[in-house]
């Protein structure tokens, strides 16, 4: 697998999610504008925190005049999942030198990470396509930076014109169980799966999306703590 | 000039929390049973983010025939289950919401 080949792999396997994405970044647009935030700033946001339900709340308790520390929790509560992904491809980056690390941590969403996980744990260590596995992850991450920033550009520009009740919203949920259902292989796989989709409903009313690290969390221990089967 | 700033402290948040484990990669001495959880991420996490998509509506959990988006769910993933094809299980998932939003 040459590097080019692996990049448009990544692209290729976010391109469903960024029919999921687009709406969102059309009403984060809007939502932005009105909560007086100036177009030009709405805009930087989205390459500055490049992160979607981060940037909504961020747009909601600046127009609500939130003060600066509640509001910057806020955003790390929200995206604090984000640490079990970093934690996930931490040892596939290992080999890389820091400025790749960086960039691959900045472009390390939900989406990006779901793209590129089940090619990245395809490869095996060692082999010749574990030194441009990266480069999976750097495709999924450019295609949805770039659908990201697209999207809340014609959110700022076109706003409330566009259609956002089409229920295109759909196509993440549906692309993040055409990535999952294929990893539950065995019961501990599946434990894990249960036990994180029960808490995460039982905990959604939490504020700042706490709910969903603790799920999270809870579907890992589940899974660790699932006796394997005596053959 | 306020906003710009509190902008990049959430940018600056929001990196650090995605850097933390892949900067620290090899600088630490991770404890075996932290090793062992990695495996279970993308499913834990992905499915915590999907579930409630499907049961919850504004908030409640509804289980009849007016939540679609939980039996379009439900045919995605007998879909994803049998024939592990992408395209094949978003296909479905939203032909079938789409059949039970008209019906």
């Amino acid at each position: 697998m040459t590097h080019t080949q692996a990049f448009s792999l990544g692209l290729r396997s976010v391109m469903p999610m960024l029919l999921g994405v687009a709406p969102f970044g059309v009403i984060y647009g809007v939502v932005a504008l009105q909560s007086g935030i100036p177009a030009l700033a709405a805009m930087a946001m989205s390459s500055i925190v490049f992160a979607g339900s981060a940037q909504f709340l961020l747009a909601q308790l600046v127009g609500a005049g939130a003060p600066l520390l509640l509001t910057a929790g806020a955003v790390g509560l929200v995206n604090l999942r984000h640490a079990l992904y970093s934690a996930s491809v931490a040892p596939v980056l290992a080999h890389l030198p820091r400025r790749w690390k960086i960039l691959l941590a900045y472009l390390l969403t939900d989406e990006a990470y779901a793209a590129a996980i089940p090619h990245l744990m395809a490869v095996e260590a060692n082999s010749p396509h574990a030194a441009q596995a990266h480069w999976i992850l750097f495709g999924s991450g450019f295609g949805l930076w770039a659908g990201w920033q697209l999207a809340t550009l014609a959110g700022v520009l076109l706003g409330a014109q566009l259609p956002s009740n089409l229920g295109l919203e759909f196509a993440l949920p549906l692309t993040f169980i055409a990535i999952v259902v294929p990893m539950i292989v065995d019961r501990a796989r599946l434990v894990a799966a249960l036990a994180a989709g029960a808490v995460a409903v039982i905990l959604a009313a939490m504020p700042y999306k706490v709910g969903l690290f603790i799920a999270a969390t809870a579907g890992l221990v589940a899974g660790v703590a699932t006796p394997r089967k005596v053959k | 000039m306020n906003l710009w700033w509190l902008m990049l402290v959430c940018g600056v948040i929001t990196f650090a929390i995605r850097y933390s484990f892949i900067a620290a990669e090899g600088h630490y001495q991770p404890p075996t049973w932290f090793r062992r959880l990695l495996p279970f991420v993308p499913i834990a996490a992905l499915t915590a983010l999907t579930v409630p998509e499907l049961l919850l509506v504004h908030g409640e959990i509804v289980l009849g025939g007016s939540n679609s988006r939980l039996w379009a769910g439900l045919v995605a993933i007998i879909v994803a289950a049998l024939w592990r094809n992408t395209l094949l299980t978003i296909g479905c998932g939203f032909l079938a919401l789409f059949l039970l939003q008209r019906s």
